[in-house]
C-alpha cells in the first residue's frame, strides 16, 4: 500500500483582483522508503502542491490520504522543510533542533535522546550550545533538517531546501542527506529547480508543466548501482541520459 | 576567538578605538564646563537676568537648601508615578497589541480609532481625567498612561504584524497553535521592538506626570516648578527643571541597562 496517495488534486487561488488556478490535476502515489523529486518550470504550482500535502493549505478539490487515512489539517506524520532554514536567532542549536518536538508536547528523554544522536550523525553536537548566526550555511541547514526528522516523520516534504548553499556544500549535504533518509526509511518529496540535484536523489522524478500544472510525466530512475550515492550515480552515462530526457520534457 | 594570541594590528586598532571614545567624552564633558562657566560669568557681569534665568550658584545652593527640606519626597513622588504609568502602559498596551495580533477582525476595526487617539493630544483629556478619577495621584499615573498607552500598542502591534512570515510558516508546520506562535515566535522575534518602546515610552510617561502634576498641584517636581513660577522663585524653577532632566536620563538609561542584561540572554 502506498505511503502517500495525492488525489486528483486542484488548487485555485483566491484575491480581490481575480482567480488564478496553480494546480489542475495532480494524481500520483508515493511508496514506503521512496524519494520523488519535484520539477517543473517556475511559478507552475510546485511550493503549492508541498503546502497541501503538508496540510498547511486546503486544495480546492482532492484529497490527501496518509496510510490509508484522509489527512484534515496538519499531521504529524509529515515533516515539511521550507525553502529557508528558519533558524530562531534567540534560540541555541539545540533549542532549535527541538523546536517541532516542543510545541508538539513530546520533550520526552527519549526524543531527546534521538535529537542528540541526530546532532551526533550530522556532526553537530560540538555546536549545541551555539546560536545560529555562529553556523555556516550548510550547518544551519542540516539543523533545519535535523528539527524536521526530530518529530520523526513518515513523510518528509523539502521545498528547494539545499538552494542557498554554495555548489560544492550543496553537493556533500545532499549526498550526506540522502544517506541519512535512506538509512532511516523515510518517504521524502523534494521540489528543485536543479535537475541533476533532483535525478542524482530520486527514485522517481515527477515533471510538472507551466501553470496551472498538470503531470507531464513521471520518471522512474534506475541506475543499477550496488551502492547508489548521489555522488557516484552523476558519473554513470545513464545520468546525461536522464537529463536530456527531462530536460526536453520541461522546454 | 580563532586566535588566542592577540595580533599587533588588533592591539593598535583596539586603542584607536578608544582613543576615539576618550575624545568624544572629553568633548561632551568640555561642551557642559563652558556651558555652566559661560552662564555664571554672564550672570555675575549682569549681561544675563539671572532673575529670570537664575544662575549655576544659585541653583546649586537652591539645591542644597531644598535637599534640606522635603526635595526628595518631590523626586521620589515624580519617579514612582512615571515608573507607575510607565509599567501600566506597556503591560496593558502590551496586551492589548497581543489582542489586535490575534484577531485581524478586531485590529481592522478599531484602527480608525487607534489613528484618532494616537494624534488627540491626551494633554486635552487632563480636565476630564481629573474630575473623573479624582485631583491626585491616580489622576497623575492616569495621565501618564493615556500619553504612553496607544503608542505602545501601535509599536508592538506593528513589530508583532511584521514578524517574518516565514518563522510563522516554519511553526506552523509543526502544527503549533496561535498561542504557542506567539510565545515562541512572535514575542521574542519583537523583543528589539519592546525594549524601542520602552526607551519611548520612560521619556513620555515622565511628560504625562509632569503635565498631571501641573493640574493637580499637589507634589512632585511638576508642582515645584508650577509653585516656583507663581511665587517668582525662578531659582526654584531652574533647579527643578535642571533636577528633572537628571532623573529622566536616570530612567532611561536603567531602561537602556536593563535592555542590555537582555539582549544578553535573548539577543544574536
Ligand atoms: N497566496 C497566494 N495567493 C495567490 N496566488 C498565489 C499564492 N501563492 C502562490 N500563488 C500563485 O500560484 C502560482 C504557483 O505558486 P507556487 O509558489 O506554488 O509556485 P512554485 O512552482 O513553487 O514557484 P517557484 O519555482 O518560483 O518557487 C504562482 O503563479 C503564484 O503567483
Ligand atoms: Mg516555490
Amino acid at each position: 500500500m502506498a505511503v502517500l496517495d495525492v488525489n486528483r488534486i486542484q488548487k485555485k487561488y483566491q484575491a480581490e483582483n481575480g482567480e488564478i488556478t496553480a494546480l489542475k490535476y495532480i494524481d500520483f502515489s508515493v511508496e514506503k522508503g521512496e524519494f520523488i523529486s519535484i520539477v517543473g518550470p517556475s511559478g507552475c504550482g510546485k511550493s503549492t502542491l508541498l503546502s497541501i500535502i503538508a496540510g498547511l493549505m486546503k486544495p480546492t478539490s482532492g484529497e490527501i490520504v496518509v496510510n490509508g487515512e484522509k489527512i484534515e489539517g496538519i499531521s504529524n506524520r509529515i515533516g515539511y522543510m521550507l525553502q529557508k532554514d528558519n533558524l530562531l536567532e534567540w534560540r541555541t542549536i539545540y533549542n532549535n533542533v527541538v523546536l517541532g518536538i516542543e510545541i508538539q508536547n513530546n520533550l520526552t528523554s527519549e526524543n531527546k535522546q534521538r535529537v542528540n544522536q541526530l546532532l551526533k550523525t550530522y556532526e553537530l553536537y560540538d555546536f549545541k550550545e551555539k546560536y545560529p548566526s555562529q553556523l555556516s550555511g550548510g550547518m544551519r541547514q542540516r539543523v533545519a533538517l535535523i528539527r524536521t526528522l526530530a518529530i520523526n516523520p513518515d513523510i518528509l516534504l523539502l521545498d528547494e531546501a539545499f538552494s542557498a548553499l554554495d555548489y560544492q556544500t550543496r553537493l556533500t549535504v545532499t549526498n550526506d542527506i540522502y544517506q541519512i533518509l535512506k538509512q532511516e526509511r523515510v518517504t521524502t518529496l523534494m521540489v528543485t529547480h536543479d535537475i541533476p540535484e533532483g535525478i542524482s536523489m530520486a527514485d522517481r522524478v515527477v515533471i510538472l508543466s507551466y501553470r496551472p500544472a498538470v503531470i507531464k510525466d513521471i520518471i522512474p530512475i534506475e541506475f543499477g548501482l550496488e551502492n547508489r550515492t548521489p555522488l557516484n550515480c552523476r558519473k554513470t552515462p545513464k545520468f546525461s541520459e536522464y537529463f536530456d530526457c527531462i530536460w526536453k520534457e520541461l522546454s | 576567538m580563532d586566535n588566542p594570541q592577540i595580533s599587533i594590528e588588533r592591539i593598535k586598532y583596539l586603542k584607536r578605538i578608544k582613543r576615539q571614545k576618550e575624545k568624544i567624552l572629553a568633548w561632551q564633558i568640555g561642551i557642559l564646563v563652558c556651558f555652566l562657566l559661560l552662564w555664571e560669568i554672564l550672570a555675575q557681569a549682569g549681561i544675563i537676568d539671572s532673575f529670570v534665568l537664575s544662575q549655576p550658584s544659585r541653583i546649586w545652593k537652591t539645591c542644597l537648601n531644598m535637599a534640606q527640606n522635603d526635595l526628595q519626597k518631590h523626586i521620589g513622588i515624580t519617579v514612582y508615578e512615571t515608573l507607575a504609568g510607565f509599567i501600566l502602559g506597556v503591560i496593558l498596551g502590551t496586551a492589548l497589541a497581543f489582542v489586535l495580533w490575534w484577531s485581524s477582525t478586531i485590529s481592522k476595526i478599531s484602527e480608525p480609532y487607534l489613528v484618532v487617539l494616537n494624534s488627540l493630544p491626551k494633554i486635552a483629556l487632563g480636565p476630564v481625567i481629573i474630575i473623573i478619577v479624582g485631583a491626585g495621584t491616580q489622576a497623575i499615573i492616569f495621565m501618564a498612561l493615556a500619553i504612553s498607552l496607544i503608542v505602545t500598542v501601535l509599536e508592538m502591534l506593528n513589530g508583532f504584524q511584521n514578524t517574518d512570515k516565514e518563522y510563522i510558516k516554519m511553526a506552523q508546520t509543526f502544527d503549533a497553535t496561535k498561542f504557542q506562535i506567539f510565545r515562541k515566535i512572535v514575542f521574542p522575534y519583537n523583543i528589539a521592538t519592546l525594549f524601542n518602546s520602552l526607551k519611548i515610552n520612560i521619556g513620555l510617561s515622565l511628560v504625562g506626570v509632569i503635565a498631571g502634576e501641573f493640574l493637580v498641584s499637589k507634589a512632585g517636581l511638576g508642582y515645584l516648578i508650577v509653585y516656583g513660577g507663581q511665587v517668582f522663585q525662578l531659582d526654584l524653577v531652574m533647579t527643578s527643571v535642571i533636577i528633572l532632566a537628571i532623573v529622566a536620563a536616570l530612567m532611561y538609561e536603567a531602561v537602556a541597562l536593563l535592555q542590555r542584561v537582555v539582549m544578553k540572554k535573548y539577543g544574536h
